[in-house]
């Protein structure tokens, strides 16, 4: 029986099945609690199990996070909110110190099987600090696992992976897909057990690849979509996982086309996009026939909300990278 | 989840103020000249008791000793000496049981080696062979923190855990004057208190964070005067008097044992050495303030009040030191012995299991070092 979930509910439901299944997840953050957090992802968690297994933390983000380090070390399994993007800097001496490095350090003997859920990047008109892409940050510190899912399925599924994953995942909630819906055949969905590490050709094509991960999937779809009526056929690769990073995936849809296009939210200087770039070209030499190009948001502060329209990748902005890809002799 | 408002000690005392306080002086029970001082609230540990510490005592002195010649050797990268500091080493170690955790410093070679863990594996992390050494599940201890205040908040998490799943575990969690500046200090104290755990902070004062003095720290009047403000009560002791930390560390343990919730025990010590080995605290201290330090070691105090008590004599000072002399001998044949490092340990403890990406960073590597061995 199919069941038609946000985003937002489909987060939920994995919570909500990983507690049920696993008394060792303990969600805590700001707001968790009673109000079910500001984007109500663990909405009813504390009423259905319990103030010990879903609880509001004083607000401090650095305490929520090393906090977690210690219950997950003595056999908790934490999921923890950062209620924004912005708002996990003051816990970032905590992920980049102890989190990434603990297991390290004591070679394996001590495992952080922890989630790190963040809401983030832009689109939803935030103010400033509620929009940063800060994929880039966790994915430079060795030891993170960081996925963002883009679509409803794979919310609940990557959810529950990471639940279960024996390391920290760091875990991006593009925000602006929080009310987009699907149908979903959950009785089926939770016997498939997803893999990170693992990209997904998103829409097939055969005259250039775009590769997009999180909020930035969508975005791509629709301009595989506009193009395809001009005449192009784009293919749409989902990344799902930045680290590890599928590198097969991508390279074999590039080596198809021949031309790719990296589309992203943060700014591109030193950024998720300029690795994947580097990888392809690594890789993919032989059989581009133009530089991989990039989208990403312009190297600034996130703006304001009435500027962001002109920031964000947008449709038009792919299809001109598209059409830089050196066509005329194709 | 416990009513984090509770306080079941409030219900026998008079004020809220009163048992939060610390005492005016930090609490001492043996002064500096070996002779009891009586305190109502904190009882003398016992002669038995006091011993067994002080042999760890003299056994710490000996590694700090030991550990300095293995730098100056080049045998070591570093060592932060506790040299002056060994009395809070030991308490910290002895004042839990089995089934309690330790979260120690960078200074805190002393207490992990009180606590059980080899004085080899220990010293991994300051060899310079692997970030740490040690299993922290064999004996409870976790790593040994670099960054300052970072562990209180790992140490109040594990109590947290242990609370959750009613493990009857109580958690020591150490720092220097420094760390009580660090944003984490603040925030692991008041979520001890907010969450009500068994986590007994204990601040080892010893004036100076590497060359900054503790006024230029805090104006406050004492550190231990910091628990008030997140409702939990702090305490200050004499850092070099042994029994007087065994008794108030033993009372706070209980205390949070019980279900009391955190506290906070300040202990002023001086740290007779260097930051490190590569400071030069004639830069920042006069000798002379070093000097005053001199008569309050926390080793000659105890050695003259178990003699008194006639539980201390030559032989049993001899033997004291054949141990200490073991531990050392034990040390310097560790640390001469070549060590051995796998460079494919870098890639394996990164996640679980390894990404295509360490995979080939692996292969790499072990190409690069055939190449050089061929």
């Amino acid at each position: 029986m199919s069941t038609t979930l946000t985003f937002a509910k489909a987060l939920n439901t994995a919570l909500a099945d990983e507690m049920e299944s696993d008394s060792t997840v303990v969600v805590f953050g700001e707001d968790v609690g009673p109000l079910g957090g500001v984007f109500r992802i663990t909405d009813g968690l504390t009423a259905r199990f319990g103030e010990e297994r879903c609880f509001d933390t004083p607000l401090a983000e650095s305490g929520i996070m090393g906090m977690a380090i210690g219950m997950a070390m003595n056999g908790l399994r934490p999921v923890v909110e950062m209620q924004f993007d912005a708002f996990a800097y003051p816990a970032f001496e905590q992920v980049v110190s102890h989190v990434a490095k603990m297991p390290n350090r004591t070679k394996g003997k001590v495992k952080l099987p922890m989630v790190i859920r963040i809401p983030y990047a832009g689109g939803i008109g935030g103010v400033e600090h509620h929009c940063d892409s800060s994929e880039s940050y966790y994915a430079h510190t060795p030891g993170l696992t960081v996925v963002a899912p883009a679509t409803v399925q794979d919310a609940y599924t990557m959810l529950r992976d990471a639940i279960r994953h024996p390391d920290p995942v760091v875990f991006l909630e593009p925000k602006k897909l929080y009310w987009s819906k699907e149908d979903l055949e959950l009785e089926s969905l939770r016997e498939s057990v997803g893999s990170f590490g693992r990209a997904v050709v998103a829409r097939e094509g055969s005259d250039a690849t775009l590769i997009a991960y999180g909020p930035s999937v969508s975005t791509a779809l629709n301009a595989a979509a506009a193009a395809a009526e001009e005449g192009r056929s784009l293919e749409v690769i989902d990344v799902r996982s930045i680290v590890p990073f599928d590198d097969e995936t991508v390279a074999a849809s590039v080596r198809k086309t021949g031309r790719a296009v990296v589309i992203a939210e943060a700014p591109g200087f030193a950024s998720v996009a300029s690795e994947i770039v580097a990888r392809v070209q690594e890789r993919c030499f032989h059989s581009l026939a133009a530089p991989v190009l990039r989208v990403t948001g312009f190297d600034i502060p996130y703006p304001a909300p009435k500027l962001e329209q002109f920031y964000l990748p947008s449709v038009d902005r792919i299809l001109d990278a598209v059409d830089d890809l050196q066509w005329e002799d194709a | 989840m416990q009513d984090p408002s509770r306080r079941s000690d409030l219900d026998h005392e008079a004020t809220a103020e009163s048992y939060m306080l610390p005492s005016g002086q930090p609490v001492q029970l043996v002064d500096p000249d070996g002779r009891h001082v009586h305190n109502d609230k904190y009882p003398l540990p016992d002669g038995e008791a006091l011993l067994a510490a002080y042999r760890e005592l003299v056994v710490g002195r000996r590694v700090n000793d030991q550990a300095n010649a293995l730098v100056r050797q080049g045998r070591m990268a570093v060592y932060p000496s506790s040299h002056g500091q060994e009395a809070c080493q030991v308490a910290a170690a002895v004042c839990i049981d089995k089934q309690d955790w330790l979260f120690p410093t960078y200074r805190d070679t002393v207490a992990v080696l009180a606590r059980g863990v080899d004085p080899i594996q220990a010293l991994t992390l300051l060899r310079g062979d692997w970030h740490s050494g040690y299993d922290p599940y064999e004996h409870n201890v976790s790593i040994q923190a670099t960054p300052l205040a970072t562990q209180l908040l790992h140490a109040v998490g594990v109590a947290h855990a242990a609370k959750l799943k009613g493990e009857n575990t109580v958690v020591v969690a150490m720092c220097g004057d420094g760390a009580t500046s660090e944003g984490d200090f603040h925030e692991a104290l008041n979520f001890a208190a907010v969450f009500h755990v068994p986590v007994v902070f204990f601040v080892q004062n010893n004036q100076y964070a590497i060359s900054v003095p503790l006024h230029h720290q805090t104006v406050a009047p004492s550190l231990a005067h910091k628990a008030i403000g997140y409702g939990m009560p702090g305490e200050r002791v004499d850092g070099n008097d042994l029994a007087a930390l065994l008794s108030v560390l033993g009372k706070a343990v209980e205390r949070a044992r019980d279900g009391g919730g955190p506290a906070l025990v300040e202990a002023h010590t001086y740290r007779m050495q260097s930051h490190t080995n590569a400071d030069d605290a004639t830069r920042y201290r006069k000798d002379d303030e070093v000097q005053q330090w001199v008569p309050k070691d926390p080793i000659q105090r105890m050695r003259t009040y178990l003699t008194d008590l006639n539980l201390l004599d030559e032989e049993v000072e001899k033997n004291i030191a054949e141990k200490a002399e073991t531990v050392a001998a034990a040390m310097r044949d560790g640390l001469n012995a070549e060590s051995e490092v796998d460079p494919e340990d870098l890639f394996r403890y990164v996640f679980t299991e390894k990404t295509s990406q360490l995979r080939e960073q692996a292969a790499k590597l072990r190409d690069e070092l055939s190449r050089e061995s061929a």
